[in-house]
This record gives C-alpha cells, sequence and structure tokens, in this order.
C-alpha cells in the first residue's frame, strides 16, 4: 500500500498496482488461473476421448447393460446363465465382491485379535510364533500371497475320486469344498420372514427392558430371552412350513462332484488371502489398542485378584476398542479394496466380470465408472458404520 | 532414627515387614524396609515424591515381588506373587489407587462389585444392592450406582474407589493418597469415613499421605520413607520425641534440612 503511494505514477496505474499488491485479489486472481487450468484439462481429456471413440465407432452410454452378456459365470449367489443381461452380469460380480469381502473382514478380526493378543502374551514361544506370523504376512504383497493361496489349495487336496470326507456329504477336494444343502422350499422363506421379525421384536424388546432397569434396578435376561425367542420362532416357522427334510448331497458322478454346496478354490484362495495379509495389519491394531490402556488397569484388575482372561476381556479390550475402530476402519476398507486382486486367480468378482464386460462391449468409460462407483459407494457404506460405530463406543467414556 | 533390630518381625504383628528391597534396573526403588502393624491398627507412610511410598504398597498387595526380604501376613509369608496364598491374601485386602484406576468401560455398581461377580460369583442383582448400600455408606447417592466413572467428578472417583476396595469386606486395606487433590472439607470427610469403616469392621489400614495433619492426628502408627529407606517408624505419639532430622523437616515442610530431591540435590541447594 505504502509503496504505491510513493510510486510516481498517476492515480490510475497507482490504483491498478495497488490492485496487484492486494493479497486478496492475488488470491482470487490465482485461483481463477487453477480452476481455468482444470478445466482446460478436462475438455481436453473428454473432447479427445469422444472424438477418439467416434473414430472407432464406439457408441458411448449405458445401454449395453440391457443387451445379452453371452458368457458363463462360475459362481454366482444369484439365478444367472449366459442369457441374462450384462447388468445381471455386473450385479453377480457385487454380490461376489461383496461375500468375499464381508467374510474376508469377519475372519480377519477373528485371526487379527487372537495373533494381537498373542503378541503380547506373557508366553515366549507364543508372542514369537505371534510376531512372525504378523512380520511375514504383513510384508509380502497381497498379490503374491493370493497367488501362493490359489497355487497351494489344487496341489493340497486330493482329485474329487479321492476326496477328503470330512463329515458325512462334507467332501474335500483340489475343486474346493462340498457340502450338502437343504432342497429349496417354500418353509425357508417363512423361516426367513419370521428370523427377520423376531430380530426387530428383540430390539424392541432390549429397549424395553432397558427403561425398565432404569427406572426399577430390576435387570432383565434379554441375551438369554432373545436367543430362545429367535431360535424357538424359526424352528416353529420350519415345522409350520411342513418341516423339510430332503438335503442335496454332494456326490462324485463320472470324474467331478455333482450336487450341494461348492466353495471354489478361487474363493478358498481370496478369502483366506485377504483375510491373513490384513488380519496382520489388524493384530498390530489390537495390539496398540491394548497397549494404549493405562498399565493402572491391569493392576487395579489384578489386585482385585481377578484372573487375567477375565479383566482382558472385561475390562482391557472393551477400552481398547474406542482406540482401535478408526485404524480398524482403515483396513477393512483396504480389505474391500484389495478384493478387487481377486481378478488374479480368476475368482468372478465385480472387477474380473467388468473386464468381460469391457473386452466384449468395449465400453471400457462406462465399465471402469461402473466399478469405481460401486467401490467408492461400499468404502463409504463401511466408513458410515464403523463412524458409527465409533461414535457408539466413544459414548462410554466422556 | 530407631535401629533396626527393633523392627524385626514379631509373630503377633499381624503386617509384618523385613528387609524388603525392590529394584526396577538400576534403580533402587527400596531397600531394607523392615515395620510391623498390629492387627486392627492404622499407619501412615509418609515421604518425599519418589521415596518408594507406592511401591511399597504395591509389594504389599502383592503387584510387585520383593526382590529381597518378607513380607508376612498374619504369620504367612506371601512374598512371592502368583502362589495360592498370595491370592488368599489377594482377596483379604482392599486397594484404593493413586489415581484410583477406575474401570472405564464398566458402570459404577459393576466396578464396586466387580470382583464380587467375577471371583464369588454373586448375581447381578444381589451385587447390585450391595453396591448401593456401598455408596450410601461412602455418602454417594445411589443414582451414581449406574453413572460411568467418566461421569464423577475427583471426589466421587475417589469414594467409588474407596467402595471398591472395600467391598469384600477385606481385612487389609491399602489407600494411596485418598485425599490428594481435595478440598480440605472433603479430606476431613472422607478421613472419618475410613476411621469409621475401620473401626467398626477391625480393618488394619494402610495410607500413604502427603496431607502432615491428618498423618499426625488421625494414624495410631506412622513410616517415613526416603530415596527408598525407611527414616523412621513407630507411633505417632512418639514424634515429637524422635528427633529426626528427615522427619522433622518432612512435618514442617521446611526447606532446610537432609531430604534430597531426585537430582540427589538437598532441597536448600536446589535454588542455591
Amino acid at each position: 500500500m505504502s509503496r504505491s503511494q510513493n510510486s510516481p505514477g498517476g492515480v490510475r496505474s497507482k490504483s491498478l498496482a495497488s490492485y496487484l499488491n492486494d493479497e486478496n485479489v492475488r488470491a482470487i486472481i490465482y485461483q481463477i488461473i487453477v480452476i481455468g487450468l482444470v478445466i482446460l484439462a478436462g475438455w481436453y481429456l473428454i473432447s479427445n476421448t469422444l472424438e477418439n471413440l467416434e473414430r472407432q465407432n464406439i457408441s458411448t452410454g449405458y445401454g449395453f447393460l440391457d443387451r445379452e452378456a453371452s458368457f458363463e459365470i462360475s459362481e454366482s449367489m444369484i439365478e444367472y446363465s449366459a442369457q441374462s443381461s450384462y447388468s445381471q452380469a455386473l450385479i453377480v460380480g457385487l454380490l461376489n465382491t461383496v461375500k468375499v469381502s464381508l467374510m474376508g473382514i469377519i475372519l480377519c478380526t477373528i485371526l487379527g485379535t487372537i495373533f494381537g493378543i498373542a503378541r503380547l502374551s506373557s508366553n515366549w514361544i507364543v508372542r514369537k510364533l505371534a510376531t512372525v506370523y504378523i512380520e511375514f504376512f504383513r510384508n509380502i504383497p497381497v498379490l503374491l500371497q493370493l497367488f501362493f493361496w490359489y497355487a497351494l489349495i489344487p496341489n493340497a487336496f486330493p482329485h474329487p475320486r479321492d476326496a477328503i470326507e470330512l463329515l458325512p456329504g462334507v467332501l474335500l477336494t483340489n475343486r474346493g469344498l462340498y457340502t450338502p444343502v437343504p432342497v429349496a422350499h417354500h418353509a425357508f422363506e417363512i423361516m426367513g420372514i419370521v428370523a427377520i421379525l423376531a430380530i426387530i421384536g428383540i430390539i424392541f424388546l432390549k429397549r424395553w427392558a432397558k427403561k425398565r432397569q432404569d427406572a426399577t434396578g430390576q435387570p432383565f435376561p434379554v441375551a438369554l430371552v432373545g436367543t430362545a425367542v429367535f431360535f424357538g420362532s424359526v424352528f416353529i416357522a420350519y415345522l409350520a412350513g411342513g418341516a423339510p427334510t430332503v438335503l442335496d448331497v454332494p456326490e462324485l458322478r463320472g470324474f467331478n462332484i455333482q450336487g450341494g454346496n461348492n466353495v471354489s478354490p478361487e474363493f478358498l484362495a481370496v478369502l483366506i488371502g485377504l483375510s491373513v495379509y490384513t488380519s496382520a495389519y489388524v493384530a498390530e491394531v489390537v495390539r496398540s489398542g491394548i497397549q494404549a490402556v493405562p498399565h493402572g488397569q491391569w493392576e487395579a484388575a489384578d489386585s482385585l485378584g481377578l484372573k487375567r482372561s477375565v479383566a482382558l476381556r472385561k475390562i482391557i479390550l472393551p477400552q481398547s476398542m474406542r482406540v482401535a475402530i478408526p485404524p480398524l476402519t482403515n483396513q477393512y476398507l483396504n480389505l474391500t479394496k484389495n478384493s478387487s486382486l481377486a481378478v488374479a486367480v480368476g475368482y468372478p468378482d465385480l472387477v474380473s466380470i467388468s473386464n468381460t464386460t469391457m473386452n466384449q462391449t468395449g465400453q471400457a468409460i462406462e465399465a471402469i465408472s461402473i466399478f469405481m462407483s460401486i467401490y467408492l459407494g461400499l468404502s463409504l457404506i463401511t466408513s458410515l458404520f464403523m463412524n458409527w460405530f465409533n461414535k457408539k463406543m466413544a459414548l462410554v467414556e466422556r | 532414627m530407631i535401629p533396626a533390630e527393633n523392627n524385626l518381625p514379631r509373630k503377633d504383628d499381624f503386617i509384618a515387614v523385613h528387609d524388603l528391597g525392590k529394584s526396577f534396573g538400576a534403580v533402587h526403588a527400596l531397600r531394607g524396609i523392615s515395620f510391623s502393624v498390629p492387627r486392627g491398627e492404622t499407619m501412615a507412610i509418609i515421604g518425599p515424591s519418589a521415596a518408594g511410598k507406592s511401591v511399597l504398597m504395591k509389594c504389599l498387595v502383592g503387584l510387585y515381588a520383593p526382590d529381597t526380604g518378607r513380607i508376612c501376613l498374619d504369620g504367612e509369608d506371601v512374598s512371592t506373587t502368583g502362589n495360592e496364598t498370595r491370592k488368599k491374601w489377594a482377596e483379604k485386602t482392599g486397594m484404593l489407587f493413586q489415581h484410583n484406576a477406575l474401570f472405564d468401560s464398566l458402570q459404577v455398581w459393576e466396578n464396586i462389585c466387580f470382583s464380587l461377580i467375577e471371583s464369588r460369583k454373586l448375581s447381578r442383582k444381589v451385587a447390585r444392592d450391595h453396591a448401593v448400600d456401598l455408596l450410601g455408606l461412602v455418602g454417594l447417592d445411589p443414582d451414581s450406582a449406574g453413572l460411568r466413572p467418566s461421569d464423577l467428578s475427583g471426589g466421587m472417583q475417589k469414594r467409588v474407589g474407596i467402595a471398591r476396595a472395600i467391598a469384600t469386606d477385606p481385612e487389609i486395606l491399602l489407600l494411596d493418597n485418598p485425599t490428594a487433590g481435595l478440598d480440605p472439607v472433603l479430606s476431613n470427610h472422607i478421613e472419618n469415613m475410613i476411621a469409621a469403616i475401620a473401626q467398626k469392621r477391625g480393618t488394619t489400614v494402610i495410607t500413604i499421605t502427603n496431607d502432615m495433619k491428618i498423618a499426625r492426628h488421625r494414624y495410631q502408627n506412622l513410616a517415613m520413607l526416603h530415596d527408598g529407606t525407611l527414616q523412621w517408624t513407630g507411633p505417632t505419639t512418639e514424634i515429637e520425641n524422635a528427633g529426626n532430622a528427615y522427619l522433622t523437616q518432612m512435618l514442617s515442610g521446611s526447606s532446610q534440612g537432609p531430604i534430597t530431591m531426585r537430582t540427589g540435590k538437598r532441597q536448600d541447594q536446589l535454588f542455591a
């Protein structure tokens, strides 16, 4: 400001110079330049892409989703055949991704908690074994681990002819794990509806019990009654539906096993690979969470004559949860995103099916936009749930 | 200083500590500690910061195993941690920690009766009623039973800590700074409460305190720790005739005297 006043120019040049020296004006100018560059870059990419697509005679848009997919998918949770549409194929992929991610999250949490606690064990061998497990699986790229598990399963288990019969009807072969399943029956639909109703009922029961305990101090055995109500009502629904007992038991027919439910080697490889890899990280999260609880809490529990296992379960773990939830969320998100590596071992997940779709239709941009939005959505849902859970746990301590 | 021979454990002493030593690495936290407390009597432990008061108390409750020496409770040697005798005495001992160490994850009443539920398999309903009784005893509202420790003020937390320490009706009560950070009125109230509980139940009480008035007038015995060693121990009635320079300085709070700070310098040399 003072400089512009001292400059020898006229009134107009003075005000222009002072404008350019004003920090606020400069900031706005810089922002306009940055936004302009971003728009320019975007416009350049989009126009080039459209031009190239036009030159290759590829039409844009999502119309291809209704066309016949005409490729088979090795495993599906819903009804699917080569005559189904691309959108149905993508839904199959989405469900497969969700299935392996959800089961992976559960499994990695269990494994991670066990190894995280073991790493703090007072037993030297247990502690060292846990450390080796964590450092081994944490420091090898997850893609290589998937290859390893996928190579291991066909070699470690026998041909269907010599299948290992774990239980009557449960067969383990190099083509996966076969289990008997009940043949579809309308009783199962009734049971599903009853189960949902029972869960809603138990939620209300829990609210009522808490209200009563707050008012009168009388506790109510919600867990016991809730479990009884749930299994009781589902069992009654089963009986009412005609109590179907027909099982589809897997058995050797020809060269392969027919019938029953098959858990494929691809699925097993992806599930085990992702769970074990992520569990090494979860173990470290659990360990740091336990160590974040003040030492005085252990001492207080000790001085009360409590067993260490009780102190861990009832005192330490609930408090370490609060510290552990945010980094645990990261690991769950990582696992979900890493499940896209399933394509490497041929598990028909979302990416694998999107790839096939892309190759057949040439609609690369559309297919990629679909699976990117789906992963974003899955991650945001996981994030939202974990934030809610974090808030709920954090309320315990103000 | 009273000669060491006077402090040898006698058979009739309820709590008898003989030549206790405890180190953490190169740091000698306790050296050659010997004292005894008869059944049903009270003792105050005083001493400057880092004198080893809390370590001594944690040895008494069995959290630390002493490196040397013996701790005898009612004639039974409990020096080694983890054995059956030690466990038996852990159940007969109640302790209040310096920072309360209440369990954040549990409600107030669960905190108080946790060991009763877990170890003695008391039903939750009975335990809750018992906790409410204890809350009344330490002067807290029955409604506070359902709160979390973090909902309570410092003084309330202390009282919950005391309620937890006496929940199992222990024979020995160890209190690490029960009135630290509390106003004089509340301190007085809590000391009255401790005295009443001790008298009613015949509990033997050992308390760490920095309040010299409380130590002199409310406790029957006194132990003065300095730099991990016992400088003086005896009945509080004999303090005036003790002629112990450490004790005199501690009681008066003067900067002139032999008490050294952690730096190894005497207090009067610190700012010289």
